[in-house]
């Protein structure tokens, strides 16, 4: 099997191909009684990174998962205000939530690849949405590996199983997992915390390369990263009823050198935390 | 609270090591022109042996600031401040060598006879080391106002320098003899002139650290 890949590169990026792809407008978010964001609004553009940063419990996660619809699995959960792929409205109710979560993928904390082949990882998503042809599989699985930068290390051991591998390529399995289904955005939720130093830099690396096709955003703990990976930078806090809200988002070098809300200067300094 | 003590009491260490320079570095200055004034060969001597301890110190300063950015990765006004730090030492060391520079010709000078006694080459001396200290103060309290209008000062040094260059002019043009006397006292005259160029650098070092922005705020006519 030979099949010519296209490598992503980061400096292919056409200026067109970079609009909102994600809003999120005058957004509040509530558990039950529990108010968990409040008014955010953020527009993440296509095509690059963005960051979202701040304190343990301001909401990052939640925001997150507000793009993909990943909220509406945790009871009682309401969603006030409006939030758009592509400028349409993904919580009215004719969205199909599946077709979302699609086009909007999902790379959590701990790796959890399924436990079964690593072909058959990757194969999962493609053969749900109906791809049933196994040389077209074949194909989906060689290409998602590849972009996910894991093919070299695993390409004379597809039938073995995922779990089996170590954590960073884990992550880069569950990577190709989210890449198979050929998502345009790619969440992604504390995705190294997990990793040891050399496989963070590796899926940053990959992040990096992958920016160049695909939207992702980023929730992470680690400053130096988001400072490293993102192209925009989001910064969330705390109000004193717990309830996260947007503090400050901008281009990730401004943000990390001179930003422009003091409460962002306190954080990135670790003035308060 | 402040989360990152240890590494916010290293930060204001390394500026208070900046204001100990700054006052070996003025002192210098000020001592080159006593050298000079005094025909004191063996203070010339001393102020040109005491550069290295000023060069010795901007590599202490130059280290702790590379292992804070290694070790603790400084991000916004802590890296801006840190970046400045490595900045205004080379400049504050520099003004040292202009210290050395004005020793070394005092020595040239020697026990000739002096040429005219000197009022405008100390009151230079005087002013700019003035605007040295004041433009540490103005970096250690964040006071971009202070460090604008301390640049605006250079041109009073320049203003001294036409003076002492004119004058100068005038004795080598009476009288031919006094050329190589007069051309060393020029020398001197220069070496302040820059001084206080640098300290107009060190000026939009402490600009950049209070607004973020890297602005040229007063350029020298020399």
């Amino acid at each position: 099997m030979n099949i010519n890949i296209s490598v992503p590169d980061i400096s292919a990026r056409p200026a067109e191909k970079c609009v909102t792809k994600l809003k999120a407008e005058n957004v509040n978010l509530f558990y039950g009684s529990f108010q968990c964001l409040r008014n955010v609004s953020l527009d993440i553009p296509s095509c690059s990174i963005t960051a979202i940063i701040g304190p343990s419990g301001c909401g990052k996660s939640s925001l997150l998962r507000l793009f993909n619809r990943m909220n509406d699995l945790i009871p009682g959960v309401r969603v006030e205000g409006n939030v758009e792929l592509d400028g349409i409205a993904i919580y009215d109710t004719k969205i199909d939530v599946v077709e979302l979560r699609k086009r909007v993928g999902m790379v959590f904390q701990k790796p959890n690849p399924f436990p079964m082949s690593i072909f058959e990882n990757v194969a999962y998503g493609p053969k749900r949405h109906g791809t049933k042809n196994r040389g077209e599989l074949e194909e989906i699985v060689e290409k998602s590996l590849r972009q996910a930068a894991l093919w070299d290390e695993v390409k004379d051991k597809l039938g073995q199983s995922g779990l089996a591998l170590s954590g960073g390529q884990q992550q880069r399995l569950c990577i190709a997992r989210v890449l198979a289904v050929e998502p345009e955005v790619i969440l992604m939720d504390e995705p190294c915390s997990a990793l040891d130093p050399v496989a963070t830099l590796k899926i940053e690396d990959l992040m990096r390369s992958l920016a160049a096709d695909y939207t992702i955003v980023i929730v992470t703990h680690n400053m130096q990263q988001a400072a490293r990976v993102s192209d925009t930078a989001a910064f969330m806090m705390m109000e004193p009823d717990r309830a996260g809200m947007l503090v400050e988002s901008g281009p990730t070098a401004q943000i990390f050198t001179n930003p422009k809300d003091k409460r962002t200067e306190d954080y990135i300094t670790g003035r308060f935390g | 609270m402040e989360t990152r003590t240890a590494f916010h009491k290293k930060l204001r260490e390394i500026q208070d090591d900046i204001l100990a320079m700054g006052s070996m570095v003025g002192k210098a200055v000020l001592r080159s022109i006593e050298a000079l004034k005094n025909r004191d060969m063996q203070l010339a001597q001393q102020i040109i042996a005491d550069d290295r301890k000023i060069n010795q110190k901007r590599f202490e300063i130059e280290e702790k600031c590379v292992e804070l950015i290694a070790t603790q990765q400084p991000m916004a006004s802590d890296l801006r401040i840190i970046l400045a730090v490595l900045n205004i030492i080379a400049e504050v060391e520099r003004i040292g060598d202009y210290a050395e520079g004005i020793a070394k010709i005092a020595v040239m000078i020697g026990n000739e006879p002096p040429l005219k006694p000197l009022i405008d080459i100390p009151r230079m001396a005087d002013q700019t080391v003035d605007m040295l200290r004041r433009s540490l103060d103005a970096f250690v309290n964040r006071d971009a106002e202070a460090a604008k209008k301390i640049s605006t000062e250079d041109d009073t040094i320049d203003h001294l320098y036409d003076q002492v260059f004119r004058e100068l002019l005038v004795f080598m043009a009476e009288d031919p003899k006094t050329i190589t006397r007069a051309t060393r006292l020029i020398w001197v005259a220069h070496n302040l002139e820059r001084a206080a160029d640098r300290i107009t650098n060190i000026c939009e070092r402490v600009v950049y650290v209070v607004t973020g922005k890297m602005e040229e705020i007063g350029a020298s006519r020399y």
